[in-house]
Order: C-alpha cells, then sequence, then structure tokens
C-alpha cells in the first residue's frame, strides 16, 4: 500500500548489468589477492630457482626461475658441507622440544592451581603472571647473560632454553582455558579417589588439548626462528639454531655464492614450512588462539 | 594444629574435615604454582631488579668495581645522537609497518573471507611468511634486492628506471626493511582479522542488503568495519608491539647501516649490551625500551578491558 | 498494489532440489503465512522472495512487475529476521533511520567525517529523525530510541526490528520465524500485536512459521510446505477442517489429530477395530485407510450419548492431563495404537476411569487411502441415516 515511486536503480539493474557487475567484482577481488600472492611468494620463488641454479646464471640476473644448466645438486651438497646445515636443524628441534615440554609442565599444574585450587598467594601470582605477559625476552636479557656468564654456562642448551621455561604466556592462555572445565567433574574425581595430580594430568589437561596443541604451534614457531637470545648466548657454531646458523653461513660465505646461501635458506626454512603446509588448518588455529587471546 | 588457625572461612561444614579439605588445597596450589613462581623469580622478576639497578651505576661486564652514577646513563641517551636516531629509526619504521600491515590484512581478509573454494589457497600464501625464519628469509630479500644480481632492480633497469640501492640508500634502508616487515605481518594480521569477520553474524549483512547497503564500500562501512572495532585494536597494538621489537631484519641486512641509517632500538640495545659490554648504559637503555612496551600493554589491557560486547 | 506472484519457482543447491515447482498467488494486503516442518524449504522462499537467495528457476513478481533481477534493496520487500539482526553499533533510532538514510543520501554523504560537509544531508536528517520517531511512537519505543540493542529485552528488540521494516513502508512485509526467539508469554503477545499491525497497515504480509498456532491465528490464507512444494493452500479453516492429506492434517492442530488404521470392507463401508462405520468409499474393498479423528472430536460416552451419526470404540485411559478448563485425556486402543481426546472441564471428564467407549462423530473422520491422500467419503441416502442399527458394528454392544 505504498504510494511512493519505485526507486530509480529499480529500472535500472538489467539481468546482464548484474552479470557483468559480478563478473568484474570477482576479476577485482581476484586480482588483487593474486598481485599481493606474488609479493607474498616472490622470495620463495626466488629461493627455491637460486637455489639450483650455477653462479653463472645467478650473476647474470635474468628473470628465468627455471635454470639453462641444473645446478641443484651442487648447491645442496656444497650448502650441506660447507655448514653442518643438519645440525643447525636438530639444534632448532632440541631447542623448541625441550622448551615447549618444560612450559608445559611447569605451565599446566601452575594454570590449574590458579584456575581451581584457593591458596595463599594466588592473586598476586597471578597479577605477576599478567605483569610478566607485558615483559618481551630482551629485558632479562641482560641480567641473564651476567647471570649465565658468572656461572660458565654461556654456549649451552640450557643457556639457550632457560629464560622460555616459564611461559606466562601459556599459565594465562590455559587458565582461561581450565576456568571453564566444569567443577562437578573435579569433584566427582576428588570423590572417586584421584589425587590432585591425577586430576590435573588425567582429568584436566586432556579437555584442554586444543589450547595446548595451539600454544605449541605458537612456542616451537617462536623459537625455532628466533635469533635475539641464541645470538647473545651462543659463539659455538655447533650449537646454533637454524637463524643463528643461518646468519654464521652467509657471514663466512664470501659474499656472493647465492646458489649455496639459498640452498641454505630453503634447507633451513623447509621443516617448519612443510609442518605448516600439511597442518594448515591447526597452524592458523594456533595462531588465531593464541593471537586473539 | 595449623588446620584450626585456617578454619573459620570454612564454617557450616564439619570442622575437622572441611579443615582437612583446604589445608590440602593450600598446600596442593601452593606445589603446583611453585615451579612456575620460583621460574618467575629467576627468569623476571630478579633480572628486572638487577637491571633496574645496573641502569644506575656504570657496571662494565667484566668490571671489578663500579659505582653509582644516580640517572647519568639516561642523560646520556637523552644526549647520545647514536640512540636518539635509533629511537626516532624504531618510530619511523613503526609508523610505515602499522598502516601498511595492518591495513593490507584488513584488507586481504575482506576479499578472502568472501571466497569460498579459493579461500584456503590465499590463506596459505599469505600465512606462509608468518612460519618461515625470517633469518633465511631477509638473507633471500637481500638477494632479490642486491642492486646488480637482484631480480628486482633487473626489471627496474628493464622499464627503464634503473638501478635503485635499496640497502645501501640511507633514506632507502629502512623504508625498505618496513616493507619487509610488512610482508611478514599481513598474513597474520590477516589470520586474526579473519577471526573477526567470522564472528560477524551473516544475518546483518542480509538486513544491510535489505536495506539499502548495495555496494562493498557500503556493506564495509556500516557493518565490518564498526564491528570489527575490538579487532582491529587489538592488531593495531600487537602490530605496533611487535614492529617496535624489529631486530632479525637490521642484524642480518643492514647491521643498523649504512651510516646509522636503519639503526633501531633493540639493535642499539644489543650493540651496547653485547657488543661493546657498556652493560649499565644497555640496561638503561633497555629500561627505556621496556616503557615503551609497557605503554603499548598498558593500551591493550585498557582496550581489552573496555572491550565492547554489543 | 502489491499483489505478489510466484510462477513456477524453483531451487536446488548443486543437485540437491530445494524447492521446486512453486505456483503462489498472493493477494494485496493479504496476510499469508508458509509453514512447515523445519527443511521443508519456507525460509529459502521467503529468502528468494527478499532477493537474498537467486532462484534457479521460475519468477516472481510485485504489483505485475517482474523482480527477478532486482537486488533486495530495490525490490521494495522489508524483513523482520529470526535473529532480529539489528545492527548491535548502532542506537535504535539509527538502526531504524538506516534504510531512510540509504534511501535519500548519496554514498559521500554517508561517509564518516565527508558526510559533515553536506548541507543536504542537514536538511534531509531532520525529515528522516521525524519518520522514526512517527513509527516509534506506533509501536510505543520512542523512550528507546537512544539506547543499544543489546540493552533491549527479547519484546522490546522484536518492535525495532519491526519499526525498521515499517518505516521503509514496504509493499511486501517478510517475516522470517519473527517470534520464535522470545518466550511462550510474550509470543502471545506479540502474536496479537502483529495481527493488528497487518490490520492497520493493510500491506501484504508473508509470514514463515513451524508453528501452527501462529498460522492458524495471525493468517489470512495458510501455505503448508513439505519437502520443497506447496502441500495445501487455504484458509486456516480449510486447513484444518479439510487437510489435503495425513501431513497436513497431523501437522495442524493441538494436540495432534488421532490416526487409526482401519479397512474398507467388502460392502465399501470403513471397518475400524471390526466395527463398521457408516461411512462409504469409493475405494476397493480390502484396502486400507487411515481414519484421521481430531481429539476434541472424541468424547468418553456414557450410553445416552451414542446417538445417530456416533461411533464408538473401546479404550482404557492411561492417563488425565488437566489444563483447568478442558483435559487432555490418553487412552490405549486396540491396535495397539494410542488416541486422545480433549474434553471440557466437567462431570463426566472427573468419571471417567479404566475402560471406557470413545464416541466421536463419524462425520468428523477425516478418509486418508494408502498413499496417504484425503478420500471424501459417498453422500449418505437418506435410507442408511433411517436405519440406525447399521450405525455401530455387529459385534459392538452398548
Amino acid at each position: 500500500m505504498s504510494t511512493q515511486p519505485l526507486p530509480p536503480s529499480a529500472v535500472q539493474t538489467s539481468p546482464g548489468l548484474a552479470r557483468t557487475r559480478h563478473i568484474l567484482g570477482l576479476v577485482v577481488t581476484h586480482g588483487l589477492l593474486l598481485t599481493g600472492a606474488a609479493f607474498i611468494l616472490l622470495p620463495f620463488v626466488w629461493m627455491l630457482a637460486t637455489s639450483i641454479k650455477p653462479p653463472d646464471e645467478v650473476f647474470t640476473a635474468t628473470f628465468s626461475l627455471w635454470p639453462k644448466r641444473f645446478y641443484g645438486v651442487e648447491n645442496y651438497s656444497y650448502a650441506l658441507t660447507a655448514a653442518p646445515l643438519l645440525r643447525f636443524a636438530l639444534n632448532g628441534a632440541i631447542l623448541c622440544g625441550g622448551i615447549l615440554i618444560i612450559q608445559l609442565l611447569v605451565a599446566i599444574p601452575c594454570a590449574y592451581a590458579l584456575a581451581k585450587l584457593r591458596f595463599p598467594g594466588r592473586d598476586v601470582l597471578f597479577v605477576l603472571v599478567l605483569l610478566g605477559l607485558a615483559v618481551p625476552v630482551q629485558v632479562p636479557a641482560l641480567p641473564l647473560y651476567i647471570g649465565l656468564a658468572n656461572l660458565g654456562l654461556l654456549n649451552t642448551y640450557f643457556s639457550m632454553m632457560v629464560p622460555f621455561f616459564l611461559s606466562v604466556f601459556a599459565i594465562f592462555l590455559l587458565r582461561q582455558f581450565f576456568k571453564s572445565f566444569p567443577d562437578d567433574i573435579i569433584h566427582a574425581a576428588r570423590l572417586d579417589g584421584m589425587s590432585e595430580f591425577e586430576i590435573v594430568w588425567r582429568v584436566v589437561t586432556p579437555s584442554a588439548w586444543p589450547a595446548i596443541a595451539a600454544f605449541s604451534v605458537f612456542s616451537i614457531v617462536a623459537h625455532w626462528n628466533d635469533l635475539y637470545w641464541p645470538l647473545i648466548v651462543i659463539t659455538d657454531a655447533s650449537l646454533a639454531p637454524p637463524p643463528l646458523g643461518m646468519m654464521f653461513f652467509a657471514n663466512a660465505e664470501t659474499g656472493s655464492n647465492y646458489g649455496a646461501l639459498t640452498a641454505a635458506a630453503t634447507i633451513l626454512t623447509a621443516p617448519l614450512v612443510i609442518t605448516f603446509l600439511f597442518a594448515r588448518r591447526q597452524f592458523i588455529q594456533g595462531i588465531t588462539m593464541t593471537g586473539v587471546k | 594444629m595449623a588446620a584450626t588457625a585456617i578454619s573459620s572461612a570454612e564454617a557450616g561444614l564439619p570442622q575437622g574435615r572441611a579443615n582437612r579439605q583446604a589445608l590440602v588445597e593450600k598446600l596442593v596450589g601452593m606445589g603446583f604454582a611453585f615451579p612456575a613462581f620460583l621460574l618467575l623469580l629467576v627468569i623476571i622478576i630478579t633480572p628486572l631488579i638487577v637491571l633496574f639497578y645496573l641502569s644506575l651505576t656504570d657496571y662494565e661486564l667484566g668490571a671489578l668495581d663500579f659505582r653509582s652514577v644516580g640517572l647519568g646513563n639516561f642523560q646520556k641517551a637523552m644526549s647520545d645522537p647514536v640512540f636518539r636516531r635509533s629511537l626516532w629509526n624504531t618510530v619511523l619504521y613503526v609508523s610505515i609497518v602499522l598502516p601498511g600491515a595492518v591495513g593490507l590484512g584488513l584488507l586481504v581478509a575482506v576479499l578472502v573471507h568472501s571466497r569460498k573454494r579459493t579461500r584456503s589457497f590465499y590463506e596459505m600464501i599469505y600465512f606462509l611468511p608468518v612460519t618461515s625464519t625470517l633469518i633465511a628469509m631477509a638473507t633471500v630479500w637481500q638477494v632479490l634486492l642486491h642492486p646488480r644480481l637482484g631480480p628486482i632492480n633487473a626489471f627496474l633497469r628493464q622499464i627503464g628506471i634503473g638501478e635503485v640501492a635499496f640497502l645501501s640508500d640511507p633514506s632507502l634502508a629502512l623504508p625498505t626493511i618496513a616493507v619487509i616487515g610488512i610482508w611478514q605481518l599481513v598474513g597474520f594480521n590477516m589470520v586474526l582479522f579473519l577471526a573477526g569477520l567470522s564472528a560477524i553474524p551473516k544475518d546483518l549483512y542480509e538486513a544491510a542488503e535489505i536495506d539499502g547497503c548495495a555496494n562493498g564500500i557500503d556493506r564495509f562501512l556500516t557493518i565490518t568495519w564498526p564491528l570489527l572495532g575490538p579487532t582491529t585494536m587489538f592488531v593495531i597494538i600487537t602490530t605496533s608491539i611487535t614492529a617496535f621489537k624489529v631486530f632479525d631484519t637490521v642484524a642480518v641486512m643492514t647491521r643498523g647501516g649504512p651510516a646509522g641509517a636503519s639503526e633501531v632500538l633493540l639493535y642499539a640495545v644489543y650493540l651496547e649490551g653485547f657488543q661493546y659490554f657498556h652493560t649499565a648504559y644497555a640496561a638503561a637503555l633497555t629500561i627505556i625500551f621496556l616503557v615503551f612496551i609497557l605503554i603499548f600493554s598498558v593500551i591493550q589491557t585498557f582496550v581489552i578491558d573496555r572491550r565492547v560486547h554489543y | 498494489m502489491a499483489r505478489v506472484e510466484l510462477r513456477a519457482l524453483a531451487k536446488s543447491f548443486g543437485a540437491v532440489p530445494v524447492l521446486s515447482g512453486i505456483d503462489l498467488d498472493i493477494a494485496d494486503g493479504e496476510f499469508l503465512t508458509l509453514i512447515g516442518p523445519s527443511g521443508c524449504g519456507k525460509s529459502t522462499l521467503i529468502r528468494m522472495i527478499a532477493g537474498l537467495e537467486p532462484q534457479t528457476s521460475g519468477s516472481i513478481s510485485i504489483g505485475g512487475v517482474s523482480i527477478d533481477h532486482l537486488r533486495p534493496h530495490e525490490r521494495r520487500v522489508a524483513m523482520v529476521f529470526q535473529s532480529y539482526a539489528l545492527y548491535p553499533h548502532m542506537s535504535v533510532f539509527s538502526n531504524i533511520a538506516l534504510p531512510l538514510t540509504m534511501q535519500r543520501l548519496s554514498l559521500w554523504e554517508r561517509l564518516p567525517l565527508i558526510k559533515l560537509l553536506s548541507s543536504r544531508r542537514r536538511r534531509v536528517m531532520p525529515e528522516i529523525a521525524r519518520e522514526v520517531r512517527a513509527i516509534a511512537e506506533q509501536l510505543q519505543i520512542e523512550h528507546l530510541l537512544d539506547r543499544r540493542p543489546a540493552r533491549l529485552s527479547g519484546g522490546q528488540r522484536q518492535r525495532v526490528a519491526l519499526g525498521r521494516a515499517m518505516v521503509r513502508h514496504p509493499d511486501v512485509f517478510l517475516m522470517d520465524e519473527p517470534l520464535s526467539n522470545l518466550d511462550a508469554k510474550l509470543r502471545v503477545h506479540m502474536r496479537t500485536e502483529l495481527a493488528e499491525l497487518h490490520q492497520r497497515l493493510k500491506t501484504t504480509f508473508i509470514y514463515v512459521t513451524h508453528d501452527q498456532v501462529e498460522a492458524m491465528t495471525m493468517s489470512d490464507r495458510v501455505a503448508m510446505m513439505d519437502a520443497g512444494r506447496i502441500l495445501q493452500l487455504g484458509t486456516p479453516t480449510e486447513l484444518y477442517e479439510r487437510p489435503i492429506n495425513i501431513k497436513v492434517a497431523s501437522f495442524i492442530g493441538s494436540p495432534a489429530i488421532n490416526l487409526l488404521k482401519a479397512k474398507v470392507g467388502h460392502d465399501g463401508y470403513i471397518e475400524l477395530m471390526d466395527r463398521r462405520l457408516t461411512l462409504q468409499t469409493p475405494l476397493e474393498p480390502g484396502a486400507d485407510v487411515t481414519l484421521g479423528i481430531r481429539p476434541e472430536a472424541m468424547f468418553p460416552a456414557s450410553s445416552e450419548e451414542i446417538r445417530t451419526g456416533r461411533a464408538s470404540l473401546p479404550a482404557s485411559l492411561r492417563r488425565k492431563e488437566n489444563l483447568g478448563s478442558e483435559f487432555i485425556l490418553h487412552f490405549d486402543v486396540a491396535g495397539p495404537a494410542s488416541v486422545v481426546a480433549r474434553v471440557p472441564a466437567g462431570p463426566v471428564v472427573q468419571a471417567v476411569n479404566g475402560s471406557v467407549e470413545l464416541s466421536f462423530d463419524v462425520a468428523a473422520c477425516h478418509i486418508f487411502n494408502e498413499q496417504g491422500e484425503r478420500i471424501e467419503p459417498n453422500p449418505l441416502d437418506s435410507c442408511e441415516l433411517s436405519r440406525p442399527r447399521t450405525l455401530v458394528a455387529s459385534g459392538g454392544g452398548v
């Protein structure tokens, strides 16, 4: 029962126009996304391309991606023999594994206690945890370095891991998760005669699996790629994790053996990237959960 | 018995049992929290106290005696042209990375969100830099940007612009590193924005469509942008903090050069503390660094606390 | 005139058909309800009319003009969503005003900051404010205009959603289960309000619900849908009194209609539990049929009530539900089957206990064949009616 005239646009939209607009929208969207994707992929593609090129082709600086002469075997074997790249990767794995295990062993009971138990000092501890969230590792680095130097612990796996044994972030994240765990189940477990220790590890922890997985992704990505702290405490190349190893390798390589340099970069980037490609969902979920809190 | 002293809070329950349960809970709680507390003390709190103390002295690593200099280190920092430049460079870096990484992250997220079949394809590509080792990729960027051998300059030569010395031109070094910073952060921010976008009910877009929001700009301004507000604030803060901590790319690609044009705060702290061993001075610089980080964190806590739950 | 015509409308998601061959004429100013179980396609249909889902084939026109190629906002329809879909970051005022600002201001007059430069905007906005206030007054929500939706109750949100739809004076109101998020009491109240609103506005309403009470109480006509088709279209009374098949019969009415297995006897009369009823059908002798008897047509009988035109079956009481003014009685009958009767409160109900004869009006029986389709009984000749002994089956002593 309206007396208003139809809006002018009603007359203008024809089926052809609608389809044109739809297609135009798709072209613009994918155009923008693909341009961005090209920018993102550029270093990855160039890394792979250069790592299989012989030096003379690298120096001619052409755009060709595939080399005229396949030189991959030489580059990769040179990179592997010139520097202990696999050792760097192993160090990275030891570093990430050691840190993660201790982080979880420390954080899970603490998070449970903060979430579900009443004990003196709980609130103080939680405030300290919140404050700790704001302190990046670069801040206590100096005193920790002096302490480790005085104890003669520099250049050890331990020195590389110790600042990260406590993850206030893990405590914070898991506490949020445990808070929503039903009290009734804990009470039932107590009535069934379980000790608190068993409740933590056999009842509560399995329920927090998504949070633990998310945190693990976050922790591994962070420490595999961390340069700052290893750069400070490690001078022995045989202990270097991937980023530091890469730096050693780049410095040692006289300037422009780009084939070997990109081969090394490929080898050290590959483990995490390949894991990511296979467990993309978990990675992205992990970052979302830890990122948004 | 110790239990009797603690019991009064648990009035109402049979005295003995309630006391014992509360006591057990206290002991267990403290036991569970103890390792974390100990580590907190050793790794964060004690170092912080030592750091504050050191910043007020003239200690250098290995020195046998040292004395207090009050706020001397801070005064020195304020008048130190090297430090002031590194602070200014850091602010400049953040001011390039922040709009770039947040804006592009948002744009990519909005575009990707509307895709169905290609969504995971784009997600994967944009997220790739987040998982890859920045040091290795920085080395590759160095190759890409090489004045004579890099493909980017080869391309620029071909289209007639000529060589650009991205990393050795003092006016370009920092912006170039900032672009790499954006390259690394876009995917991360995209993922956060995507999470925010999927939390917006589809109904609202449909209602808006019926109400006359016909084009993308209207839909974005009416629904997406306002409802993404809390996510955006969060992304802005985390991006600021990450950008403020820039270190890896500078350490690998320019080492602060050329002529200090890309020297940033954390790199200055690293040099003073672990290369020149001006420990006390580095402690003061670290505290200045911490103050900036804390400002961001306070804003973050403030924003998250009053995050609007519509 | 806002006559809505749907012609051969179909929709499929990939190979899965959701709607097929929908033909529907909705008169100007009519209140038409689409009802059906979830997944029957009723929401898809209304969303297609709104333009939110493209149809696979067929056409939609409003007021004789095809709207197939129009985008949602060009169709002059308004929609109230099940979740209300209020913009959470906007005040009630801005929520209601949005359709008008979209209509009357150009893009740059709506852009943040830049909009402040527009003088036309300064002229248009007071107009819009006046109209929003007028609508708010009608809905009695003037005092809420500054609030955000989060601070409103369910009923208030409902009204804001209505206001946002009304403010544009659309040709057609589309409502997708608008009351299903309200509590029972408020739902009854809003039902009345919606019906009154329709009377006042005299606009076409297309209303989707799965609640048959809403359909029965508000609509001019009801379209019962199932599996992507319209099973029956008619007034609420028609659907209730002459359901076209078992699905319609059992969906409409609460408590649900009683369905009893029966057979066609050798002489064409229907036999229920070995008792012969005065219902003759054109069906072959021996065919299976289903009898549908509404609960209110059932009555626990004392002997004097078995009169002409009624039949009865033996039953034993399982449970009584006291609704105050009436009772719902649950019986077990041979079969075994369960039968529900709705009986006004009174001494008769109080007395019911154990085994009884359940009496029902034979004329109120709905007959459905093996395919579940409605079968009309043959008209009874007068001589049949005059022979009372045939009314009750031979074995059934009263």
